[in-house]
């Protein structure tokens, strides 16, 4: 197997609230499109929030990458979005399907996570088995349900023979995943990874956020402004689903098959902040996020001050004037040298388990165009946001703007962390 | 209730399998002696779900002894005759 010590991203799949598949998923993040909707079924259930961000895929367009009998009782939102996803990605790499190979693929595996999976089908089944009815479930309740699931079909619909698994790690799993997938190819165990991570969607999910009050209920008659990051008026999180789908490579493999290069991953970092001081089960130890940007960048390779734009995980919470100051003590810059920043989850919300494969997608696409998308929800942006850094640095409006390394973090439940730095490297000039 | 025949019920069955079967091959000459596993490369996962099916197409309760004999689309017919006969 070959092993060049540098991995690249050569195909990329997305399905988000705003946009399914790559190219209605750029006109939206250009043009600021919104995904958030609002939804009877969440006011039928009295939610306070009745808002959120689940991708439109018409019954025609399931037919394209789900055989029948696939179909069939299929109720797992995040298997559906997963699979589009990564099929898209692989696709979208110039590598085919063959599914009358007999041979497993072996240089080529899969890490997808989820944070929870087919939660509509486990309703399903526990209905059934509450009614004494436990042999009606059908073969695909296991399937459908196991965490691992969403990686199960995917290895099954591609064939891969590498590691074929799944990482959960709340709202950090993935870019979590990104970084597992790099390692492996890093350490020359794989050529190529199939990573990302998916969403459920709906009120099983959104539910337990909404008892915790941390999501908005005042823009349930005006869906698309409630996802606010870094305005004075953000009102929590909004919720979302869907999935986004890399394939990394090899770079000397990528190479030799003349595939598309959308970017270098030069290397990033995880940790936790052990719950420890300001961090707690929900909350971000900040000398932890800190020391991750700063590790990331060690393990990249670079300096802080290579950093041309950072794509945040900044959600709409109080917590976005934090998230700043710490970006700002990492990256070692004051008031006005601060970099581009921005927050996808203006218009999708905040895709939880799938925030962080969506959002990277979004963060290459802008390194490839050479562009930053705008802040959406963000005219008014936090007097504690300003007195830390200058407005310049949070577009209103996408520019264009050409970006040599994008940093992009994750940050979950649990006090975990995740950073990766992507590289443009189509610059011949570089 | 106006007796069904055989023939009535193996034309139901090759409908309900229909999305099941991976060897298409199979399908053309579907009769009693057809093997669900053997000629239709049916996956023995999916014959809990062809079970469901039938319970539901044909209104009956196929017990998982039942099942288990289940090899052939002439012991489905048996099963389902059974099962509707003491209705």
């Amino acid at each position: 197997m070959e092993n060049s010590q540098r991995v690249v991203v050569t195909g990329m799949g997305v399905v988000a609230p705003n946009g399914v598949g790559l190219t209605e998923f750029e006109a939206s993040i250009k043009s600021g499109k919104s995904g958030i909707r609002f939804f009877k079924e969440l006011e039928d259930l009295n939610f306070s929030c009745q808002i959120g961000g689940k991708p439109n895929i018409p019954e025609a367009l399931l037919k394209e990458y789900f055989s029948p009998l696939q179909l069939r009782g299929l109720n797992s939102s995040g298997i559906i979005y997963g699979v589009m996803a990564g099929m898209d990605a692989w696709k979208d790499a110039g590598l085919t399907i063959d599914p009358d190979s007999k041979s497993p693929d072996w240089d080529n595996g899969i890490i997808f996570g989820t944070g929870i999976l087919g939660v509509d089908k486990f309703r399903e089944a526990i209905h059934l088995i509450d009614a004494g009815k436990t042999r009606r479930l059908g073969s695909t309740s296991v399937l459908q349900t196991m965490a691992s699931g969403i990686s199960a079909y995917l290895g099954g619909i591609l064939g891969c023979g590498n590691q074929v698994t799944t990482n959960s790690s709340a709202c950090t799993t993935g870019t979590e995943a990104i970084l597992m997938g790099y390692e492996r190819i890093k350490s020359g165990k794989a050529t190529r990874m199939l990573v990302g991570s998916c969403s459920d969607h709906g009120p099983y999910v959104w539910g337990g956020f909404d008892a915790m009050r941390i999501l908005p209920g005042t823009y349930n008659q005006n869906p698309e402004e409630a996802s606010r990051p870094m305005s004075e008026s953000a009102a929590g999180f909004v919720p979302g689903s869907g999935a986004g789908a890399l394939l990394l490579e090899d770079y000397d493999a990528a190479i030799k098959r003349g595939a598309t290069i959308y970017a270098e991953i030069l290397g990033g970092e995880v940790n936790s902040g052990g719950q420890r001081a300001e961090g707690s089960m929900t909350a971000a130890n900040n000398e932890a996020v800190i020391r991750c940007i700063q590790n990331a960048l060690k393990n990249s390779g670079i300096k802080a001050e290579d950093i041309d734009a950072v794509n945040g995980h900044l959600t709409a919470t109080t917590r976005d004037a934090v998230e700043i100051e710490n970006w700002k003590k990492a990256l070692s810059r004051n008031h006005d040298n601060f970099p581009y920043i921005n927050s996808l989850k203006g218009m999708t919300g905040h895709c939880l388990s799938a925030a962080g494969s969506i959002e990277s997608v979004a963060a290459i696409l802008q390194l490839q165009g050479n562009y930053i998308f705008g802040n959406v929800n963000c005219n008014n942006i936090h007097p504690e946001i300003l007195e830390k850094i200058d407005h310049s640095s949070i577009p209103q409006k996408t520019i264009q703007k050409k970006i040599k390394h994008l940093i992009k973090a994750s940050f979950g439940f649990g006090d975990v962390n995740a950073v990766v730095i992507f590289k443009n490297i189509n610059d011949q000039n570089d | 209730m106006i007796k069904m025949t055989d023939q009535d019920i193996i034309s139901r069955l090759k409908h309900i399998v229909k999305p099941y079967v991976q060897r298409e091959i199979g399908m053309q000459d579907f009769n009693k002696q057809t093997d669900f596993l053997k000629d239709l490369e049916i996956n023995s996962a999916n014959l809990v779900d062809v079970v469901l099916d039938v319970e539901d197409e044909f209104g009956i309760e196929v017990d998982n002894d039942s099942m288990q004999g289940m090899l052939r689309v002439g012991d489905a017919v048996n099963i389902i005759n059974n099962k509707k006969s003491i209705q």
